[in-house]
């Protein structure tokens, strides 16, 4: 892609092309459709797998499903309070399909299904939904005290409430484009890189010996880009806690 | 000014949001060290906050970033 006639196709690599010839394209499913049910097999196949043998002593599959379950657990008890208990699986299939849309990207020929604002944008309106539902149930109407926080001016009433509400509002866009945007990012600067390596490849060969930079460069970023992928998805896990936790103790 | 210089060089004033982006990650980071020089035990809470600190930081710049590559590639 990077090598055709010498220009950079930044986003060449987030189109998306449908899989499984013509029964897929009738159906429309895309490789973006396969990745996701690919990270759903593997997350099933991590947690039945590594379980299946159930040891006192556990062996490095169960122990990296008991580790995965217990660092979203405390996640879930740390900042929702006790009540986070009932909220465990969703923020932990939540996590994990993130994790795994992130991580599966990193693999060359592969696609980041989470790249794409369409899928983020979701699972944010998911959320959002779900915090807004969650909080209603369980404080009923007066849940609109949290736009007013207690001990505040009344005077100031015309100014906080529509702040808040714009705040409220904009959680949804901003949890969305913050994953995005880091994928899209990381993806970009690994195809301008490559693409420098061609380029420079091509210049004859003192440039294929320059070309060596751009190429540790590359090797560099797919290290950073390992630490963004579990970053990104504990930054979304966690503040799915953290308004979780709003809805359910109101500020 | 034909479009496409039009172009670079709104991307790079685009971008300058970097700037308020690197002071704000590098006081996360100066707090995160003095925090944990003066209680090294509480290292394990500072750390994950700080991170959280960081990714919130950081999206910004991707923001920016964002809106850089809409104007070049688009």
């Amino acid at each position: 892609m990077a090598a055709a006639a010498h220009k950079i196709d930044a986003l060449g690599q987030f189109e998306l092309a449908s899989v499984f010839g013509p029964v897929g394209a009738s159906v429309r499913f895309t490789q973006s459709n396969l990745l996701m049910l690919l990270a759903g097999a593997l997350i099933l196949a991590l947690l039945y797998f590594g379980m299946r043998a159930k040891a006192i002593v556990p062996g490095r599959l169960q122990s990296m499903a008991e580790m995965s379950y217990d660092f979203i657990h405390g996640m879930c008890v740390d900042q929702i309070g006790e009540e986070g208990k009932r909220f465990f699986p969703f923020v932990f299939t939540l996590f994990f399909f993130i994790l795994m849309g992130n991580l599966l990207g990193l693999l060359p020929f592969s696609f980041t299904y989470t790249s794409h604002i369409a899928v983020t944008f979701a699972l944010a309106l998911l959320v959002i939904v779900i915090v807004t539902v969650v909080a209603l149930r369980i404080h009923g109407l007066h849940f609109f005290s949290y736009f007013f926080p207690d001990g505040a001016p009344k005077l100031l009433a015309p100014l906080i409430i529509p702040v808040e509400i714009i705040s409220y509002l904009s959680r949804p866009v901003s949890l969305s484009i913050r994953l995005f945007a880091n994928m899209v990012a990381g993806h970009v600067m690994f195809e301008v890189f490559a693409a420098f390596v061609v380029m420079m490849a091509g210049a004859g060969a003192l440039g294929s010996v320059v070309a060596i930079l751009p190429l540790g460069v590359n090797v560099v970023l797919v290290g950073f880009e390992l630490l963004v992928a579990c970053l990104q998805a504990y930054v979304f896990a966690i503040l799915t806690c953290i308004y979780l936790h709003d809805a359910v103790h109101l500020h | 000014m034909d479009v496409a210089a039009a172009k670079a060089l709104g991307a790079g004033i685009a971008v300058i949001a970097l700037a308020g982006v690197g002071i704000g990650i590098g006081n996360i980071f100066s707090a995160l060290v003095t925090s944990v020089a003066r209680n090294p035990s509480a290292r394990d809470q500072v750390f994950g906050l700080g991170i959280l600190g960081f990714a919130l930081t950081e999206a910004v710049a991707l923001f920016a970033l964002l809106i850089a590559f809409l104007i070049l590639f688009t």
